[in-house]
């Protein structure tokens, strides 16, 4: 699938944003520190800057309003009203923390709980898709899931470290959270490697009973909006090398940094530590991404030759 | 509203398309272009239509398959080798995924006749329909950001100011090989209905669960070539009669 920049931006950024604001809602951070303060707006920021940019792809962007009606039926018109919703929740802690410096412990359950919600819907946008098999498993929201509380975790770590209390709690859970939202991908890769497709060329064009069904000639000799959109190539020839960049810059990196954060002394030390942290989940966090769309193969390229 | 029609449709108009018959010449995919770019809707756009890299949004496709039969690695090996053309538009699914992932209510399936179509003022061009679509039957018009799809040119088969015999879609009118049907197929009685049913209509990815309307003839099967009289036809005297006969008996002799 092509995987459009302003969508791995989106789902990357706001499943921090969203992760980040469930750990301040568990209340991992002191509310009266600047730092938690300043975490509690960068959350929001990463939320709102990533539904702006899932926007960016649109063709008619004005239009967007319209997303919110079809709740009943569409995940994405789900994750969009969840999405306005949990911002309620949200903002109202924000608030409480920058002008009060304290939380309400009702109302960051809430928040915390619908911030869940809303990274499943949108992960259940792809997990929806028959025609994507690799996407269509229960998998892919629990990677969704579990990155998120990862990289919120190592946030919460990181501004931890920075003065809003001790960063050995939230650092603790963010190996933990790490741990388990890498096996879960891994579990996903598994499944995936192993997927034999139901869909082959002979299914799609009914011919099977004839014999091996081979393409001879595209409908037309230049590429088209199918071929763009859902044969994309680049990430999947070096889909080995890109995966091992993935694991090394968001599993191995910030693992190691963990645990140096965990048995170092020193302010300068743990900020570093904690610093890398989260730059190598977020860089590997955007590769596993790209992967995650441009490994997927649609049934229509059956119909493609590809 | 994008949630699909709880009950059965009275009708339902969908294509029946003849593998055995279609000889590839894209004239319906021409013809396609030419009523639906000045139809419904905004026009079909193309993107460099004069430059080397041209591309263009289509509502129908013809893709050529090689079928090589079973035991065959290459052409030949195991039979003879046929070539299908196979032209591909929307199918207009009873259980149509493009229609209930839409998130705005521009996608939508007719209660009244099973046609999926888009309501352009609505589409906020996102281009889900088209991940959801197994088939490809959806393209983005890149230059109006929303989507197309073919909508069975409805504005040619409810149209009381053409003749009975226009009233079709664009595809099958022009086809000049014949396989091309159009019908309803809740009425069994239907030319399209009977078509199916005598040559073993059909469906596209039944794995994917969507239920298509539009059905697919299979190729005939064909007598293949080692079969037939090994003599070259020129040569073959077998129904010669009266002084032809005499005379080619007498010239195999001498």
């Amino acid at each position: 699938m092509h995987p459009a920049p302003s969508i791995i931006l989106f789902t990357v950024a706001s499943g921090l944003g969203y992760g980040l604001a469930i750990m301040l809602g568990l209340g991992l951070l002191d509310p009266q520190a600047l730092a938690t303060k300043v975490a509690h707006v960068l959350s929001l920021v990463l939320i709102g800057g990533g539904l702006v940019s899932s926007t960016l792809h649109l063709g008619n962007p004005r239009r967007a309003w319209r997303a919110l009606s079809q709740w009943r039926s569409s995940w994405l018109s789900r994750e969009g009203v969840m999405a306005l919703a949990t911002f309620v929740p949200l903002t109202l802690s924000a608030t409480l923390a920058l002008f009060a410096g304290r939380h309400s412990l009702a109302l960051d359950l809430v928040g915390a709980v619908m911030a869940v919600a809303t990274v499943w819907c949108t992960a259940m946008i792809y997990a929806s898709l028959r025609t994507i098999e690799a996407w269509h498993t229960p998998l892919t929201p629990a990677c969704y899931v579990a990155f998120s509380l990862a990289g919120g975790a190592l946030l919460a770590a990181f501004f931890a470290a920075l003065g809003g209390g001790e960063p050995r709690g939230p650092a603790l859970a963010a190996l933990l959270l790490l741990g388990i939202a890498w096996a879960t991908k891994r579990a996903w890769k598994r499944r995936v490697t192993a997927l034999v497709s139901a869909t082959t060329p002979e299914t799609a064009t009914g011919l099977g009973s004839i014999g091996k069904v081979r393409l001879l000639e595209r409908p037309h000799m230049t590429e088209n909006y199918l071929t763009h959109e859902m044969g994309f190539r680049v990430a999947r020839k070096h889909a080995a090398k890109l995966w091992l960049i993935a694991v090394g810059f968001g599993a191995l990196l910030p693992g190691t940094a963990l645990v140096v954060l965990l048995t170092g002394q020193g302010d300068a030390l743990v900020i570093t530590a904690a610093a890398l942290a989260c730059l190598g989940f977020v860089l590997g966090l955007l590769v596993e991404r790209w992967l995650f769309f441009a490994e997927a193969r649609h049934t229509v390229m059956n119909y493609y030759g590809g | 509203m994008t949630s699909l029609p709880s009950l059965p449709a009275p009708k339902k108009i969908g294509l029946v398309i003849d593998l055995d018959v279609c000889v590839g010449c894209h004239a319906c995919v021409v013809n396609c272009k030419e009523w639906n770019t000045g139809g419904y809707g905004a026009a079909l756009s193309d993107q460099q239509p004069y430059g080397a890299d041209v591309s263009g949004a289509w509502l129908n496709r013809i893709h050529t398959f090689e079928v090589v039969p079973q035991g065959g690695e290459i052409v030949g090996e195991a039979g003879d080798a046929r070539i299908v053309h196979f032209p591909k538009s929307c199918l207009h699914c009873e259980e149509a995924p493009c229609v209930t992932v839409c998130p705005t209510g521009a996608s939508y399936k007719r209660a009244e006749d099973g046609i999926v179509l888009v309501d352009e003022d609505k589409c906020i061009g996102c281009g889900l329909c088209a991940w959801a679509c197994p088939y490809g039957a959806r393209e983005m018009d890149v230059a109006a950001g929303v989507m197309k799809k073919c909508t069975l040119c409805i504005d040619r088969i409810y149209n009381e100011t053409f003749e009975e015999v226009d009233r079709v879609p664009a595809c099958v009118r022009t086809c000049p090989a014949n396989a091309r049907h159009f019908g309803d197929f809740a009425d069994p009685t239907s030319d399209v209905s009977r078509m199916v049913v005598a040559r073993g209509g059909i469906d596209l990815m039944p794995e994917q669960g969507t239920r298509p309307v539009n059905k697919y003839l299979p190729p005939r099967p064909r007598t293949a070539l080692a079969d037939m009289a090994s003599l070259p036809l020129a040569e073959n005297t077998a129904g010669a009669k009266g002084f032809f006969a005499w005379l080619d008996g007498m010239l195999d002799r001498i």
